[in-house]
């Protein structure tokens, strides 16, 4: 399912003295089964954007495409549930969204708000206890009992047994372990990759955007600020460090590299494993 | 939805209003809650009205946003208007129809009770927007300090009043969180049956509560580890000082309730 946002604005308590803006003309497009990221320093309107990609919050100007439903600044839509059912948000912390007595019921709670049977629901608690990582004996658990990487597992699960078309995942490994971080991750991708699952993911971990986004978008003061592929981004470190971004490991280390070598590789390497590829190429011609 | 309500919210600015004592302001409303019910007729609701209307001109808080937050409480309001209109059985008799009378009287009483809620709710309401919460736990702690010498926890009470007052908005912000989450998994909070509503708010009220708690112990650890201990020997960073300003106020009221008492007689 594509979404497309044009000059989407948005402001926060609009009308009242608390009136804060958090968007300007933010206009991009998400395509249909692709990876896009979503980056920007602390405050730039990263998680506001994503509010909008499933109308909990609606444009105070410009309009969001959301497969074949128009979300325009003044107008009312019906169909806010089916759009919800089909773009799954995983939002910034989400184990404070848990409530339920057993694992097994909070993820059920989202498929059964959109219509699936009990039985059916819980066949998709299972499958998605075990997509997240988690032992199948935590379903008959409380949530409460749960350490935080767990519950975090638990909401993500959550989301998943929804069976989305496009996952919005807001910092979704924000606190979590290295491996389990890695492994999430790596998840996220091999839905996308299997199912057609179209991603967009908020990070602050110019790592992970620079693996796993086949598209970067780069929001500065509630606008985007560049839009592109990773190895676009990444190449102009100049534009990435005036907002406040990192630039990765593996780039910065390229970067370095160069210079002692008196000139630039092929590619921008994305990975460690491709830089790694790119400086073995090299053994042949230096020796 | 929430940043609607304005009770218990601040509103920084630089009016005369916000730069009282806190202590007159709170020496203000206790003394307001008692004048208001002075007030018996016409005039003297205009009076108090009139002078309502000019505090808030003077606090330079706008009176759409103010009205705006009432919303709220208008249905508390209109529930007390209709039971004076229905039950008071005074005066002449206006409308007539099955078993219900309207009287005259009702009426009246109706329209001035209502006006006395909304004009008590109006002036409280200022004193949060216009002082900030830590500023009125200061004024309560001072005005009650000499129940100190009776042993009565006068710092523990205001402490606990200005950490409930602080975490007003945090809560209400936290509400629309857990709210957005749980419309993400497409829970309905605004159609449906009273009895689907009511089911509806559990998963919104439950990790609400659990974050409280959370909080609340965070906040009790974080307090002890940095060594609070409250009450005696603890200095103030902020020193409360009682201007010309404060002491025209007072006057001012002195002069109100002068003015209210012979005017309620007419
Ligand atoms: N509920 C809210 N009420 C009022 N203002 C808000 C609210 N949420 C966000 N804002 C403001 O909107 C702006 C953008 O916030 P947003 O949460 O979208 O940033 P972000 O890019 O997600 O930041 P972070 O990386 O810290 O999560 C900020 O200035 C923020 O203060
Ligand atoms: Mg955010």
């Amino acid at each position: 399912m594509d979404i497309k946002l044009r000059e989407v604005e948005y402001r926060y308590a609009a009308g009242t003295p608390f009136e804060r803006p958090a968007i300007t003309d933010v206009s991009f497009h998400i395509p249909s089964g692709q990876y896009v990221a979503i980056i920007g320093h602390t405050g730039s309107g990263k998680s506001t954007v994503l509010q909008h990609l499933n109308v909990l919050l609606k444009p105070l100007k410009g309009e969001i495409e959301i497969g074949s439903h128009t979300i325009a600044a003044g107008r009312k839509e019906k169909n806010l549930k089916e759009i919800r059912r089909r773009v799954g948000i995983v939002f910034q912390f989400p184990e404070h969204q848990l409530f339920e007595e057993t694992v097994e019921k909070d993820i059920c709670f989202g498929p059964m708000n959109f219509g699936v049977a009990e039985n059916d629901a819980k066949n998709r608690a299972l499958e998605a206890v075990r997509l997240v990582g988690l032992p199948e004996d935590v379903l008959k658990k409380s949530p409460f009992d749960l350490s935080g990487g767990q519950m975090r597992r638990v909401a993500i699960a959550g989301v998943l047994a929804m069976k989305p078309d496009v996952l919005v995942l807001d910092e979704p490994t924000a606190g979590l372990d290295p491996s389990g971080r890695q492994d999430i991750m790596n998840m996220f991708t091999g839905l996308q990759k299997t199912n057609g699952l179209t991603c967009v993911l908020v990070t602050h971990s110019m790592e992970d955007a620079a693996r796993y986004a086949d598209k970067i978008v780069i929001m500065y003061k509630g606008s985007v600020h560049r839009i592109g592929t990773p190895r676009d981004i990444f190449r102009d470190t100049d534009s990435l460090t005036s907002v406040g971004l990192n630039v990765p490991e593996t780039v910065r280390f390229q970067q370095s590299f160069e210079k002692r070598l008196g000139r630039p590789l092929d590619k921008v390497c994305l990975t460690p494993e491709e830089l790694a590829a790119e400086i073995g190429k090299l053994r042949g011609e230096i020796s | 939805m929430m940043e609607k309500i304005i009770f218990g919210r601040y509103l920084p600015s630089d009016s005369v209003v916000h730069q009282m004592d806190p202590r007159a302001k709170l020496l203000f409303i206790f003394a307001f809650v008692g004048i208001v019910f002075l007030a018996n007729n016409v005039m003297t609701y205009a009076l108090i009205g009139a002078f309502t209307f000019l505090i808030v001109f003077l606090s330079k808080v706008k009176l759409r946003f103010l009205i705006g937050g009432l919303k709220p409480v208008l249905l508390l309001v209109l529930f007390t208007f209709f039971l004076h209109v229905f039950f008071t059985k005074e005066g002449d008799i206006l409308t007539q129809f099955g078993l219900l009378t309207i009287y005259k009287g009702g009426v009246i009483k109706g329209i001035f009770i209502s006006l006395r809620f909304l004009l008590l709710i109006l002036v409280t309401s200022l004193l949060t927007l216009t002082t900030p919460p830590i500023s009125v736990t200061d004024g309560i702690e001072s005005l009650f300090g000499p129940l100190k010498k009776i042993k009565v926890p006068v710092h523990e009470l205001a402490l606990m009043m200005s950490i409930s007052l602080r975490f007003i908005p945090t809560l209400l912000d936290e509400t629309d969180k857990i709210m957005k989450a749980q419309r993400a998994r497409g829970a309905d909070f605004s159609s449906g049956s009273i009895s689907n509503r009511v089911k509806a708010i559990i998963p919104l009220l439950i990790p609400l509560f659990v974050s409280a708690f959370k909080r609340a112990e965070e906040l009790a650890v974080a307090m002890e580890a940095r060594g609070y201990k409250g009450g005696e020997g603890r200095t103030k960073y902020r020193i409360l000082r009682w201007s010309m300003r404060d002491t025209m106020a007072m006057v001012f009221l002195v002069v109100l309730s002068a003015a209210l008492f012979i005017l309620r007689s007419y």
